[in-house]
C-alpha cells in the first residue's frame, strides 16, 4: 500500500467515524443483545439469565403470539399488493397530459404526511359504526340493494368487529399511499417517450404499452417500493395501538407482532420474551427481502449494467 | 404518456378517473376540519352535516385547554426536531463525504454494510436500545430521542452520497493541487453546492421526528415531556372517543406545522422523494 492509500484510508474512516460509531452502538450492539435477551430471562431491572431456548419453546405453543403472526400476514398479505395497485393505478393516471396534475398529485401526496397517531385519529372517526364517514356512504347502496332483494344488509363497526377490524387499518394505510405515487411517477416519468412513439407506429394499444414497456422500465422503482413497503407493514404498530387506546382490538384482532413485542416489553417487563419476538420479526423480514430480492432478479430490468 | 393518440370522450373518462379518486382522498381531511368546527350535537347527526350551522372556531382553544400542556408539548416537540436535524445534517453529511468523494479500499464494501442496516426495524433493537439509555439514566429525558441523530442514519447517508457522487471532481482537484485538505474541500466546496440535497434530508429528519410516536411512547415518562403526537395520544385515549370535535381539532393543530412546511418546500419535497426510489 502506498502512503497516499494509507492516508485516504485513515481519511476516509475519519468522514465515516460518526456512521461508524452509530453502526456499532446503535445496531450491532443491540442485534447481538437482542440475540442473547432472547435466550435468557430478562427485566431490564434485574441482570440478565440465560435460560437456553425457553423463550422460542414458550412462543412456539404460545397462541397469542400466533395469533399475532397471523394478523401481521393478514395485514401485509392484503395491504402491500393494494397498495401497489392504488398507488401505480393513479401514478399512471398521473402521467397522462391532463389538466390539473399538478393539483391532483399534491392532493394524492398530502395524507401521506399526516403523522401515525393524527392518521389513526381521523380514520377511528372515520370507521365510527354509527357517525363514521365510511358507513354514512356505504348506508344509502346497501339500502338500495336491500330494497330490490329484500336483504338486511347493514354496513358493519369496522373496529369492534374481529372480522372487520384489520380491514379499518388496511384502508387506513391505503389512504397513506402517496409517497408510493410520487416515487413512481417519477419512474415513470423517465421512461423515454420514442419508446411509446414507436409502439405506436406498430400499433400497440394502451395496454400492450403498459405491459411491454412501461412496467418493465419501472420495475426497479416497484421493487424498491415494494421491499420499503415489505418492511413497513410488517413493523406496523402505531395506528392499531392508538385506534384500540393502546390495546389490540376485539378479541386480540389488532394484535400485531410489534404490538405483542411491545406489551411484553413494556407492560409485561418480560424483555427476554419480547426479544425472542423481535428476532421473530427480523427473519421472517430478512427470509421475505430475500425472496423479493430473488425473484426480481428474474423480473427487474435495470438500464444500462 | 403522450396523448396525442387518445380520442376526446376517452381523455374526459380519464380525467374523471382522476377526479373522483382525488376527491375520495381529499373527503377525510375536509371531514376532519368540517369536524374540528362542529359544535358537539352536529358531530352526532344522520345523515352528517358538511358544513356547520354555525363555525364553532372556539373548539381549538377548548382542545389546546383540554390536552393539558399543549404549548410544552409543541415545544418538546419543536425542541427534539431542531436537535434531530443538525445532528442528522452534520453526521450524514459527514459520512456521505466519506463513502463517495474519498476513494479507499473497502469503502464500497461498507457501504453495502449501510444499506443492510436500514433493514433492522426499530421494534427489534428497541429492547436492548432501552436498557442501553436506562444503564446512561437517560430514561424519561429527551436524550434517546436526538442523541442518536448524531450518529447518521444510514437512509440520508445513502441519500447525500448519491447527490455528492454527481458533483463534478474537478473543482476539488484544484483545490487539492492549491492545498486544501479534505476537511477544507468538504466545508467549502461541497456542502455550498449541495444545498438542495441538505434541505431534503432536513425536512425528511423534521418529519420523521415530529411523525414519531413509538420513541417517545418507551422513552418519556412525565406527562409534560410528551410530545405532540404522544400527547394527542393520551388526549385521545382520555377522552374514549367522544368529543370528536375536539379531536378533530388537536389532530388538524398537529398536523398543521408539516402542511406548512410541505407547501412552504414543495419543489424541493416532491423532488426528494422521486429521488429516493429513481437514484439505486
Amino acid at each position: 500500500m502506498t502512503r497516499r492509500e494509507k492516508e485516504n484510508i485513515r481519511t476516509g474512516l475519519l468522514f465515516i467515524s460518526p456512521w461508524f460509531a452509530g453502526f456499532l452502538l446503535l445496531s450491532v450492539y443491540p442485534l447481538v443483545a437482542t440475540l442473547y435477551y432472547s435466550l435468557s430471562d430478562y427485566s431490564v431491572l434485574s441482570p440478565a439469565v440465560f435460560v437456553g431456548l425457553e423463550n422460542y419453546r414458550n412462543l412456539a405453543t404460545d397462541p397469542i403470539f400466533w395469533k399475532s403472526v397471523y394478523n401481521t400476514f393478514f395485514f401485509a398479505a392484503f395491504a402491500l399488493p393494494l397498495g401497489l395497485l392504488v398507488s401505480l393505478t393513479l401514478a399512471i393516471l398521473l402521467n397522462f397530459d391532463l389538466p390539473g396534475r399538478g393539483i391532483f398529485r399534491t392532493v394524492f401526496f398530502l395524507p401521506s404526511l399526516m403523522p401515525m397517531v393524527c392518521l389513526a385519529v381521523l380514520w377511528q372517526w372515520m370507521l365510527n359504526g354509527d357517525l363514521g364517514l365510511i358507513n354514512n356512504a356505504l348506508r344509502p347502496p346497501l339500502d338500495a340493494v336491500n330494497a330490490l332483494l329484500g336483504t338486511n344488509l347493514t354496513p358493519p363497526n369496522w373496529l369492534q368487529e374481529p372480522v372487520y377490524a384489520k380491514w379499518g387499518i388496511i384502508f387506513t394505510a391505503l389512504w397513506g399511499v402517496g409517497q408510493a405515487v410520487v416515487i413512481y411517477l417519477a419512474g415513470l416519468q423517465d421512461v423515454p417517450r420514442h419508446l411509446y412513439e414507436s409502439a405506436e407506429i406498430d400499433g400497440a394499444n394502451f395496454w400492450k404499452k403498459t405491459w411491454h414497456i412501461t412496467l418493465p422500465m419501472i420495475s426497479p422503482v416497484i421493487y424498491f417500493n415494494l421491499i420499503m413497503g415489505l418492511i413497513g407493514s410488517f413493523q406496523v404498530f402505531a395506528v392499531p395501538y392508538v385506534m384500540t387506546e393502546g390495546g389490540d382490538g376485539p378479541e386480540r384482532s389488532l394484535l400485531f407482532m410489534a404490538t405483542y413485542l411491545y406489551q411484553n416489553a413494556f407492560d409485561y417487563w418480560s424483555m427476554g420474551y419480547a426479544c425472542a419476538i423481535g428476532l421473530v420479526l427480523f427473519v421472517v423480514i430478512l427470509v421475505l427481502t430475500i425472496l423479493a430480492t430473488r425473484l426480481s432478479a428474474r423480473h427487474v430490468h435495470y438500464e444500462g449494467n | 404518456m403522450p396523448t396525442a393518440s387518445l380520442t376526446l370522450p376517452l381523455k374526459v373518462l380519464l380525467f374523471c378517473c382522476l377526479l373522483v379518486s382525488a376527491l375520495a382522498f381529499l373527503a377525510p381531511m375536509l371531514w376532519m376540519l368540517s369536524t374540528s368546527v362542529k359544535p358537539l350535537n352536529e358531530t352526532m347527526t344522520l345523515p352528517p352535516v358538511w358544513i356547520p350551522s354555525e363555525i364553532q372556531w372556539r373548539n381549538y382553544p377548548d382542545a389546546i385547554a383540554a390536552m393539558g400542556h399543549f404549548w410544552r408539548y409543541a415545544g418538546n416537540s419543536l425542541f427534539l426536531a431542531i436537535m434531530t436535524v443538525i445532528g442528522t445534517v452534520t453526521s450524514s453529511a459527514l459520512a456521505a463525504y466519506g463513502f463517495s468523494r474519498v476513494e479507499w479500499k473497502g469503502r464500497d464494501k461498507v457501504f453495502v454494510i449501510l444499506l443492510a442496516t436500514m433493514m433492522i426495524p426499530f421494534p427489534v433493537v428497541m429492547v436492548p436500545l432501552y436498557g442501553l439509555f436506562k444503564s446512561l439514566g437517560w430514561i424519561g429525558t429527551f436524550k434517546p430521542l436526538w442523541a442518536p441523530a448524531f450518529l447518521a442514519g444510514a437512509f440520508n447517508v445513502f441519500l447525500l452520497r448519491q447527490f455528492f457522487l454527481t458533483l463534478p471532481k474537478d473543482m476539488a482537484e484544484a483545490a487539492r493541487i492549491d492545498g486544501c485538505n479534505e476537511l477544507q474541500i468538504f466545508w467549502h466546496i461541497i456542502l455550498p453546492l449541495s444545498k438542495p440535497a441538505l434541505l431534503v434530508v432536513a425536512i425528511f429528519q423534521f418529519m420523521a421526528t415530529w411523525n414519531d410516536f413509538l420513541g417517545p411512547l418507551i422513552y418519556l415518562t412525565e406527562q409534560k415531556d410528551f410530545t405532540l403526537a404522544l400527547g394527542l395520544q393520551s388526549f385521545q385515549s382520555q377522552q374514549g372517543g367522544t368529543a370528536w370535535h375536539q379531536l378533530m381539532a388537536a389532530s388538524t393543530l398537529v398536523v398543521l406545522p408539516v402542511i406548512v412546511l410541505f407547501f412552504l418546500t414543495q419543489r424541493t419535497f416532491i423532488e426528494g422523494i422521486a429521488a429516493t426510489g429513481s437514484k439505486n
